[in-house]
């Protein structure tokens, strides 16, 4: 056993390496320079620049706000005027699907880097994470000016907020892992993603209140884990909605599992990751 | 000093090549086959071909060596230096390994074209592992080294290839590792940066730190290194501390069956048949007349050795050899009568033998073409160049200089060693 100690790094075949998270401490400022870098790069040469991060959520809030409160009729929830039940959704629903987009195909774009260099691979997604995340913020600060607006002030419930905006970031996190691992894997996850987030907008609570589903079916609803997210942020933002327990318990239940799962199978395939690249 | 600081054990990797053309799998055809499975046992036809790119492989590595990893293409120099970077997960066996590895596998890898120089600095440090403050305890080095101070606001994609290789190579050279894993990256840039590399990487090694450095190039490999390791088919073939005997021993075996550097007439008399002269061997030697290695150094002379039988006697009978080099090129004719008449060989009735040294440090790096060619001076060809005669080849590799500027094949069909002086 003497011998043992006095290597630093043992790679053996088939074994997972005891030193990855203590890697992944060593290489914590890799999560911010990568995230740095795809902020930067996505907005040179352009006009407006950040701009675009607030633009997004901003455009779709006003189609929203048309389609489902002025010609749909749709109520809204707690006497909050329909533009703020919106956005308060845009928001993190916004911050999942471009995490989602983003990690999917992380690893794909930084194939070189995989390659390449050796760097635990999960920071990878998780930068890409990080970049939605910046945005959230940035798009947040519309949320402000929104509510001063209206004159809409947020009730005390809004500490609450950053527990729900986890819930979003781990939720996010755990099917960007998914996602990205098979992606490397099966390029077919490309042409999917796009269809899960665009599908998502829809049977999400987004552009509507969560509150319009039938009873009997919200259970069954919640089983989509952004619905607990939604619920949540319209809770500690409007104040005076209402979170529908059991389906809440049962989002958070799956965002848990797919977040568990998805760190075990990333790790699981991220040693034949440049294999297959 | 003296300890072990890498030990590699039964190392293998295995690939799994797919005879589809396809490149990646597609998850239709996952499921297809999932589906298809559930009816018949064992679809998989002998689609798939198991290949060891590394097999067995064991050696230990001291502190400070300096080790080359010499091969082929296609031995496993890269697979292994993947493994020993952690990028990829060996098949079978262990590394074990101390201190802080860094591999520059690549030059350049992490770099983003729309950075700026400074913030790729950071970046690139990032992924090798560095800390911020590490970097900008570094960053006027780096910057130094690599010559690029007036463009450091420049974004990347501007560079000029030479520069951005040296702020590459600068950034992974500065991290200061333990161990240091280079892969050919002197293939790129130009003598001057070469040198600095080199340069640099010898005091890594000075420093009481490890080198793997694998390169094709011999003359980088014996400036660098102390030790090698010669990697044959994913196997190790041959380990040695005395480099000049591994570089033999690599450079004696040629692949190519066809390519020859010697020719024996096959009783085929007709083929050459005239009046005056039939040609029977044409072989590359060493001085003492043993058949030299297809490769040869450039700073070794060969002899071209023509045999034949001389069945009439003519004064105007002239012998000699066409050089080509790869591209077909003729860089000369030369004839046994090249000089004055008093120092030609002469050729009596009979079998006969002449010689002729080609200097050394003449050739560039390649491979080259000996023609046999003979004629009656002026009057007729009996073996006319480029028209189905004998011929041998060989190539030239490595020795080209011993000047510390000079380490690769330079541009130009030759590559003399020209005397330059003061006055």
């Amino acid at each position: 056993m003497g011998k043992e100690q006095e290597f630093d790094l043992y790679i053996e075949a088939g074994k997972t390496e005891k030193q990855y998270f203590k890697d992944l401490w060593r290489y914590r400022e890799l999560f911010f320079f990568l995230s740095w870098r795809d902020i930067l790069v996505r907005y040179k040469q352009t006009v407006i620049g950040i701009l675009w991060a607030v633009l997004r959520p901003l455009l779709t809030m006003v189609v929203f706000t048309f389609v489902f409160g002025n010609v749909a009729k749709l109520p809204s929830e707690g006497g909050a005027p329909y533009p703020i039940l919106v956005y308060v959704a845009m928001l993190p629903w916004q911050f999942f699907a471009s995490a989602l987009q983003e990690s999917s195909n992380s690893l794909i774009s930084n194939a070189n880097m995989v390659s390449k260099i050796y760097f635990p691979r999960l920071v990878i997604p998780t930068s890409s994470v990080i970049v939605s995340f910046i945005d959230f913020l940035i798009s947040f600060i519309i949320l402000v000016f929104l509510m001063i607006a209206y004159g809409f002030a947020p009730s005390i419930k809004i500490i609450a907020l950053p527990i729900f905006t986890l819930i979003a970031f781990f939720a996010s996190m755990g099917c960007g892992l998914w996602l990205s691992a098979l992606n490397v894997k099966y390029r077919d996850f490309r042409y999917i993603v796009p269809f899960i987030v665009q599908f998502g907008l829809y049977i999400s609570p987004v552009g509507f209140s969560s509150g319009i589903i039938p009873d009997k079916w919200r259970l069954l609803y919640s089983l989509n884990p952004m619905v607990g997210v939604i619920d949540g942020f319209r809770w500690s933002i409007i104040g005076n909605t209402q979170v529908y327990m059991p389906g809440f318990v049962l989002s958070l239940i799956v965002v848990a599992a797919v977040f568990i799962t998805g760190l075990l199978f990333f790790r699981k395939t991220e040693k034949v990751f440049a294999d297959i690249i | 000093m003296g300890d072990t600081v890498i030990k590699v054990e039964n190392l293998g990797k295995k690939y799994v090549i797919r005879h589809q053309q396809e490149r990646y799998t597609a998850l239709r055809d996952v499921i297809a086959n999932k589906v298809k499975s559930i009816g018949r046992k064992k679809l998989d036809t002998g689609e798939k071909e198991e290949f060891w790119a590394l097999k067995d492989v064991s050696f230990d590595i001291k502190q400070g060596d300096r080790v080359g990893i010499i091969g082929r293409n296609g031995a496993g120099k890269s697979t292994l230096l993947k493994l020993l970077s952690r990028i990829t997960e060996p098949t079978t066996g262990s590394i074990a390994l101390k201190g802080r590895v860094s591999s520059l596998l690549e030059v350049g890898t992490g770099f983003h074209p729309e950075l700026t120089g400074r913030e790729n600095i950071y970046l690139n440090g990032a992924i090798l592992g560095m800390s911020k403050r590490e970097i900008k305890a570094k960053f006027d080095e780096i910057v130094e080294f690599a010559e690029v101070e007036k463009f450091l606001d420049t974004s990347v994609k501007r560079y000029s290839s030479g520069m951005y290789v040296r702020l590459a190579f600068s950034v992974a050279a500065h991290m200061e590792p333990e161990i240091l894993i280079v892969d050919e990256v002197l293939a790129v840039g130009d003598a001057q940066f070469q040198k600095k590399c080199l340069g640099k990487m010898e005091d890594v090694g000075k420093e009481g730190r490890t080198v793997l450095f694998v390169s094709h190039n011999m003359n980088a490999v014996n400036r660098i290194c102390n030790c090698g390791i010669l990697l044959e088919k994913g196997e190790i073939s041959k380990k040695s501390d005395d480099l000049d005997q591994l570089t033999k021993y690599y450079l004696s075996f040629s692949d190519n069956a066809d390519i020859k550097n010697m020719w024996i007439n096959n009783s085929n008399k007709l083929m050459y048949e005239n009046e005056w002269f039939l040609p029977i061997k044409l072989f590359i030697s060493e001085e003492d007349g043993k058949l030299c290695d297809f490769i040869v150094e450039n700073n070794r002379d060969i002899w071209i050795n023509i045999e034949g039988i001389v069945e009439n006697v003519n004064q105007a009978l002239t012998l000699g050899y066409a050089i080509y080099n790869e591209e077909g090129t003729l860089l000369y004719w030369t004839y046994q009568t090249d000089q004055n008449e008093e120092n030609w060989p002469k050729l009596k009735k009979g079998y006969f033998r002449i010689r002729s040294k080609l200097p050394k440090n003449l050739l560039n790096e390649g491979t080259y073409k000996i023609e046999m060619i003979g004629s009656i001076h002026f009057i007729k060809w009996f073996l006319e160049p480029g028209k189905n005669v004998p011929t041998v080849y060989f190539k030239i590799q490595g020795g080209l200089s011993d000047s510390p500027y000079w380490i690769a094949k330079r541009p130009g069909v030759i590559a003399p060693i020209i005397e330059w002086k003061a006055y």
